[in-house]
């Protein structure tokens, strides 16, 4: 099971009630082929850092969803025929974010480690071995 | 060693050996990686007020060396400036 981050913008003129319209079914495509929608968030309008087309602003929302790649394939192709759509981005995030968890777990691991240990060897003299993580002093010199 | 002449190239690099008798030697803090210190795993492109404290005036991506930010996180960081250029939330240029 992949994750997708896709975010879009929807053109300035188009009426709110349009814009969940347009939510429903980009998540309608994606349920009805078995993936799912893990997360709506509407970043709200946003004045864009560049004119896209003729617009200076836009409504940016982010759909996360869960799936296999092939919905994603046609929300991208509803994205392209539709007007109100004017820029969307897809990014797989499940990588990114199993990587992150990794580092996360990583880090707890040897802050546990180290707290053991300090706490362990009381008496014996302290080994100036794998100094922890954030080591400040770093002069090679 | 086998670094060092490139890096020698630069003398104005923190507290590197500096090359042959390129004069004085700047001794400067040494820069710390701002997302190790804040523990961050995952430079997320949607943070444009965040990203945008690594674009200079022209709109560049902030050059590791004078951010001080570590080489995994400088990568992490271009990734999310690009993405985050591609939906308009930082310019690609600006004068």
């Amino acid at each position: 099971m992949r994750v997708y981050e896709v975010l879009f913008i929807v053109a300035p003129n188009v009426e709110e009630g349009d814009i969940e319209t347009l939510v429903t079914q980009f998540s309608d495509i994606a349920t009805n082929q078995g993936a799912t929608v893990a997360k709506v968030d509407r970043m709200g309008r946003r004045r864009l850092a560049y004119p896209i087309g003729k617009f200076n602003e836009g409504h940016y929302i982010v759909l996360t969803i869960e799936g296999n790649g092939s919905e994603i394939a046609e929300i991208e192709r509803r994205m392209r025929v539709s007007d109100a759509v004017i820029r969307y981005i897809t990014i797989r995030i499940d990588e990114d974010l199993k990587r992150a968890e990794k580092f996360g777990a990583r880090r707890a691991a040897r802050a546990a480690a180290g707290r053991g240990r300090s706490r362990g060897r009381r008496n014996e003299p302290v080994l100036p071995i794998g100094s922890d993580d954030d080591s400040d002093e770093e002069d090679e010199d | 060693m086998s670094s060092e002449p490139r890096e020698g190239r630069r003398d104005d690099r923190g507290g590197r050996q500096g090359g042959g008798g390129g004069g004085r030697r700047f001794i400067r803090a040494r820069k710390s990686c701002k997302f190790c210190a804040d523990k961050v795993d995952y430079i997320d492109y949607k943070d444009s007020r965040m990203l945008g404290t690594y674009i200079p005036e022209r709109g560049k991506i902030l050059p590791r060396r004078i951010s001080g930010t570590c080489a995994p996180h400088q990568r992490m960081l271009a990734t999310a400036i690009k993405r985050a250029r591609n939906c308009a939330l930082l310019p690609f240029a600006t004068d």
